[in-house]
């Protein structure tokens, strides 16, 4: 049988990953008044963050759903 | 005072020229104190390493008892022994040093390439790693990724580090470019590690594992022979490992080594070369113009025989014992710049250190004698260690100095070996713990830090504390939700600390002049700080004299504020405070509605208590810890503390029909209630007067009365256990009230009045309904016996005629047919499988049908349906295990089959699946069991009995694990949850920033209590 990629993406059980732009950035680091290191962080090796193509020190923004809150936002820094 | 910042801890091993320069003075002999009752000099207890006796003075510092520290002595051991902390060390280092030069087993740096350019150099000077060393490196046969770095190491030295770890260095004008091989490799591990995780300790443990391979040094060796160091064979040598030509090969062959295949060359300096081939080194020198080959040195494979001796196994199998004396030289040769690969610094650590040659002497404070009744002296363990240690020192001395034979020499020195371990440890696999004379072990070093009761554990995280006391707790329905029983006897022990001053100076000299009786007190403190015991002859001056500036420490009394709890704390709620209450007895006394919180029960359960002595300690606990903040759980947002047992069968009886009470039972039921007047009574029944005629008297029902406690104007709507509870105005209007309106967990009621009226009204709810169950059920009566699981015969024959004997036959029916092979197997299970569960099936059906029946016969006026119904206690599967049948016994969620092969019991029939034989219980508890029966539910019964035993303990591990875990997270200001560090873990608290216990069951609104709050139309709002 041919092997073919599934995307986890696609899987109702994997939040939606995407990477963030230079700006939305500096805006979510000034709302909290932090530095990027102060963000959770996500591991590189994280089949998401491989699949996305997202880099070391690359912010991804992830839409949850929520049990308390309905949608839920979540940041996390790429890290090694 | 100044404030200091711990800038870094250092560990490290006291080496033998540190401890002599520590020692007070050197101890030479075994014995304590001299027959004058003084202490020895040089002896154990010797004066100059601290006093312990009054009157006497340190030597060494000039203080007496108590100012004096203590200081160290020391002992010089006869021969060397092994620290047995680091035996399992000593053994890792030397199986990876060599043997004859002591270097670490591993390949030092080679060479690769050189190149000589400035621009070159230029871009290493500004530790850049430019395009031009990318091109080099391809150039030659290496390729450096974009992610390399590089770092200066030290003049004329850089380091690159890619995936290979590269040295640069100037040499001779010539830049070359090294390997750093196996040690540079390591050593940048270790250094890299510093401070992460998992750090310098995984590095190190790397390093042990691969150095243990290598079974030949590449660093020494013995001369083998030598070769004219011609150019062209030296261009050879150089050329490096693809091209060993025919010649080096030939020459190696006549020398009678000849080489392999593919042997490996590495160039580690010009002068230096390191042929690999196999198991086989040959460390090729040039020098005196010629090329020296030399072979390295084979290493021994070395063993360690628990707990402290080595021996080192020879190619012919031969073993050899390596004396401690023989480790100690091993270790020193191990050069100072190889020790960092032990992850330790060669300053504050050498190996050898962990050899003892001195032992160091703890002072005479930190091994105290006690003087026994008797007047005889009783010394501490360590004391009596150090005793066995000196005298075995001053026999293998003698022995060596007579010349004694090597043999006695050898026992004596394991001897002193074995007193020095069970010094140090005297809890060692595999060696007799050395024991006190009455046979007990002996507690020495290890023992005393080791443990629960150990100096970390026992000692420094963990203390006893003052101002508490700890007793017996029992009921006591009629004391506040927020007060508790303190017997007289604790209040008299347990003190305040008051400061007189010129407002309360007349009661405290009152205080005072009562003495020791109870509301007293035991000490003053005068101005000065004296502190001065109130006894029988001196309160009366004591009370005369005291004046402002005094301090008074005054018993325990009513209204004081205390601090209550029950182990394990799992919550906050594990600890609250409470209003103190003097009562006569020997227990603490809590009102039973407060046992939820602490899960505590009077079945022999024990609290502890702690006076507070601050005012901010008191403000705070009044402020944040009183019992009516801890009434709604932050755990789910639902009070925690209710009716329990009797509360909620007393208040669903009072409530249930109309139950009709004239004035004076009406004023029964409510006393101990603060109620200002008796409300309209519902009506009146008329009733005969001595004689004379008949008379209206007024009558009150039970819904009325219950909702005297209420407060006025609450609306309610809610499904109560059976039908539906509505409060109108503060009116019980229609529904019975259970569990869900009052009980601890749910107590829809209490829930509504600590939102709407505040935590006071809903305590003084609580307090309130306590009072009234307790009354009206006392009055009532309520109880439950044998009889009432009495159904009669007609039910018990239609459950054992009817019910069991269809549910054998089917049960029969299913083996007929699972033996005939008819039974058809269910999706995903094995034929066997489903013929289990269908028994299972059938025989639980069986069980409920039975229940029901009994059911049939035992209406609410049973106390135990009542029980059940209410929610005040057991379900109706007790009732009918009870009344009508115990049911299917079961291990792992199956009928019983184990025991015996084929059969659960010799009672039975091999391979018979009936129901009885499986633990099918027929009967019901009330009619008893069989002795089958009977095992078979011990069987089950002590299933759960482990499985609860096991799951205490282990979600309890796990709980405070997680506690640990989670500990000083936060929610700051901007709702976000933070670490120490500020680091974020939620962008808003449980991602809707809502706190469960501020908001009506979870939700930020409950909207549909506010629509029925407008509708009702009185309208407070939620």
């Amino acid at each position: 049988m041919k092997k073919e990629k599934v995307s986890i993406q696609e899987h109702e059980l994997v939040p939606k990953h995407e990477i963030m732009e230079a700006e939305e950035i500096r805006e979510l680091l000034d709302k909290y008044k932090i530095k990027k290191e102060q963000l959770p962080k996500i591991k590189l090796s994280d089949p998401v963050i491989k699949e996305i193509k997202a880099d070391v020190g690359d912010v991804v923004k992830i839409r949850r759903q929520s049990r308390t809150a309905g949608k839920a936002l979540f940041y996390r820094l790429v890290i090694e | 005072m100044r404030t200091k910042r711990i800038k870094g801890i250092k560990f490290g091993l006291l080496s033998p020229k540190e401890i002599r320069k520590m020692s007070a003075s050197k101890i030479i002999t075994a014995d304590t104190y001299g027959e004058d009752g003084f202490p020895i000099e040089m002896g154990l207890v010797n004066q100059r390493i601290g006093v312990i006796d009054p009157g006497l003075r340190c030597k060494t510092c000039g203080g007496r008892m108590g100012e004096c520290p203590g200081h160290f002595g020391h002992i010089e051991l006869a021969a060397p022994v092994i620290h047995i902390g680091y035996a399992k060390l000593i053994y890792r280092m030397l199986s990876v040093t060599c043997r004859e030069c002591g270097m670490v087993l591993l390949e030092d740096a080679y060479f690769l390439f050189s190149v000589s350019d400035t621009e070159l150099e230029h871009d290493l000077k500004r530790e850049i790693i430019s395009e031009k060393w990318h091109k080099e490196f391809g150039d030659n046969g290496f390729t450096l990724s974009t992610n390399a770095s590089i770092t200066k190491e030290k003049n004329d030295e850089w380091a690159i580090t890619d995936k290979e770890l590269f040295i640069i260095r100037k040499e001779e004008g010539k830049l070359n470019v090294y390997d750093a091989g196996e040690k540079g490799r390591f050593l940048n591990d270790i250094e890299l590690g510093k401070g992460k995780q998992p750090g310098v300790g995984e590095a190190v443990k790397r390093m042990f594992k691969e150095a243990a391979k290598h079974t030949v040094c590449s660093h020494c060796g013995d001369h083998l022979f030598d070769l004219a160091a011609d150019a062209r064979l030296v261009n050879i040598l150089n050329k490096g490992e693809d091209v060993i030509s025919k010649e080096l090969r030939r020459k190696f062959a006549t020398e009678g080594h000849g080489l392999s295949k593919n042997p490996s060359i590495k160039k580690e300096t010009d002068n230096k070369w390191l042929i690999t081939d196999k198991d086989k080194r040959y460390i090729v020198k040039k020098g005196n113009g010629k090329l020296t080959v030399d072979c390295g040195t084979p290493q021994r494979v070395i063993k360690f025989d628990k707990p402290s001796t080595y021996i080192e196994i020879d190619e012919k199998e031969r073993k050899r014992r390596l004396m401690p004396s023989d480790v100690r030289e091993r270790l020193e040769k191990i050069p100072d710049e190889d020790i960092a690969l032990f992850g330790m610094s060669p300053k504050s650590a050498r190996p050898e250190w962990m050899i003892l040659t001195v032992l160091p002497v703890p002072p005479v404070t930190a091994r105290p004698s006690i003087t026994l009744e008797s007047g005889q002296r009783s010394e501490d363990d360590l004391t009596h260690k150090l005793v066995d240690i000196i005298r075995i020192n001053h026999r293998f001395m003698d022995n060596r100095a007579a010349g004694a034979p090597q043999l006695i020499i050898e026992d004596l020195w394991e001897l002193l070996q074995y007193h020095v371990s069970t010094y140090l440890d005297n809890e060692i696999a595999g060696i007799p713990p050395a024991r006190h004379r009455s046979g007990r072990p002996l507690k020495t070093m290890t023992q005393r830090l080791k443990g629960k009761e150990g100096r970390f554990r026992g000692s420094l995280s963990g203390k006893r504390v003052n101002f508490s006391a700890r007793t017996v707790i029992s009921p006591a329905p009629d004391i506040d939700i927020d007060e508790v029983g303190v017997p007289e006897e604790i209040a008299k022990e347990l003190t305040v600390n008051v400061n007189v001053t010129e407002r309360n100076i007349d009661l405290l000299k009152e205080t005072v002049r009562r003495g020791n009786e109870h509301p007293g007190a035991n000490y003053v403190r005068r101005a000065d700080g004296k502190k001065v015991k109130i006894t029988e002859t001196n309160y009366e001056t004591l009370a005369e004299e005291l004046g402002i500036g005094w301090k008074v420490e005054r018993h325990l009394r009513d209204r004081d504020i205390v601090l209550f709890n029950r182990q394990p704390s799992l919550h906050r709620m594990s600890i609250m405070a409470h209003y103190v209450r003097v009562m006569p007895g020997k227990t603490f006394r809590l009102n039973p509605t407060v046992c939820p919180p602490y899960n505590a029960d009077y079945d022999g359960d024990e609290m502890n208590l702690h006076v507070l002595q601050s005012e901010e300690a008191r403000a705070e606990a009044k402020i944040l810890m009183a019992v009516q903040h801890n009434i709604i759980s932050p755990r789910f947002g639902r009070p925690i503390i209710g009716g329990i047992h009797d509360h909620v069968s007393s208040l669903f009886l009072l409530t249930y029909e109309e139950k009709k009470f004239d004035r004076e039972e009406t004023l029964e039921i409510l006393k101990g209630i603060e109620i200002d007047d008796l409300r309209e009574p519902a009506g009146t029944f008329r009733s005969k007067v001595s004689g004379l005629g008949f008379e209206d008297r007024p009558y009150w029902t039970g819904k009325q009365i219950f909702s005297m406690i209420l407060p006025a104007g609450l609306n309610l709507q809610f499904q109560g256990k059976v039908g539906g509870v509505t409060i109108r105005d503060g009116n019980l209007e229609t529904g019975v009230i259970d569990e869900i309106a009052v009980g601890s967990f749910k107590g829809k009621i209490i829930d509504r009045i600590v939102r709407q009226y505040g935590e006071e009204a809903a305590k003084k709810f609580i307090n309130d309904l306590a009072r009234l169950a307790t009354n009206y059920i006392l009055r009532a009566g309520f109880s439950f016996g044998i009889s009432d699981e009495d159904i009669p015969r007609a039910g018990e024959q239609q459950i054992r005629e009817e019910t069991m004997r269809e549910a054998e036959h089917k049960v029969d029916e299913l083996i007929r047919a699972y033996e005939a092979e008819e039974l058809e197997a269910l999706p995903g299970r094995t034929v066997e499988e489903t013929l289990e569960l269908r028994i299972m099936e059938t025989l639980g059906r069986a069980r409920d049908e039975a229940g029901s029946i009994a059911e049939r016969y035992l209406g609410i006026e049973n106390a135990g349906v009542l029980m059940a119904k209410s929610g005040a206690r057991g379900s109706l599967l007790n009732l009918t295990q009870m009344a009508a049948c115990v049911g299917q016994q079961s291990v792992r969620g199956e009928r019983i089959k184990r025991g015996y092969r084929g059969r659960t019991l010799p009672h039975f029939k091999p391979a018979d699946r009936s129901a009885k034989a499986h633990g099918f219980v027929r009967p019901s508890f009330k009619e008893g069991l069989s002795p089958t029966e009977y095992f078979f539910h011990a069987v089950g019964g002590r299933e759960a009995l482990v499985d609860t035993a096991v799951r205490t303990s282990q979600s309890g591990y796990f709980q405070r694990r997680l506690i640990n875990a989670l500990l000083d997270l936060e929610v700051k200001d901007d709702e976000t949850v933070r670490e120490t560090r500020d680091t974020i873990v939620q962008f808003k608290y449980g991602e809707d920033s809502v706190d469960p216990s501020a908001c009506e069951y979870g939700k930020v609104v409950d909207i549909d209590e506010i629509i029925k709050d407008v509708m009702a139309g009185t309208g407070t709002g939620a």
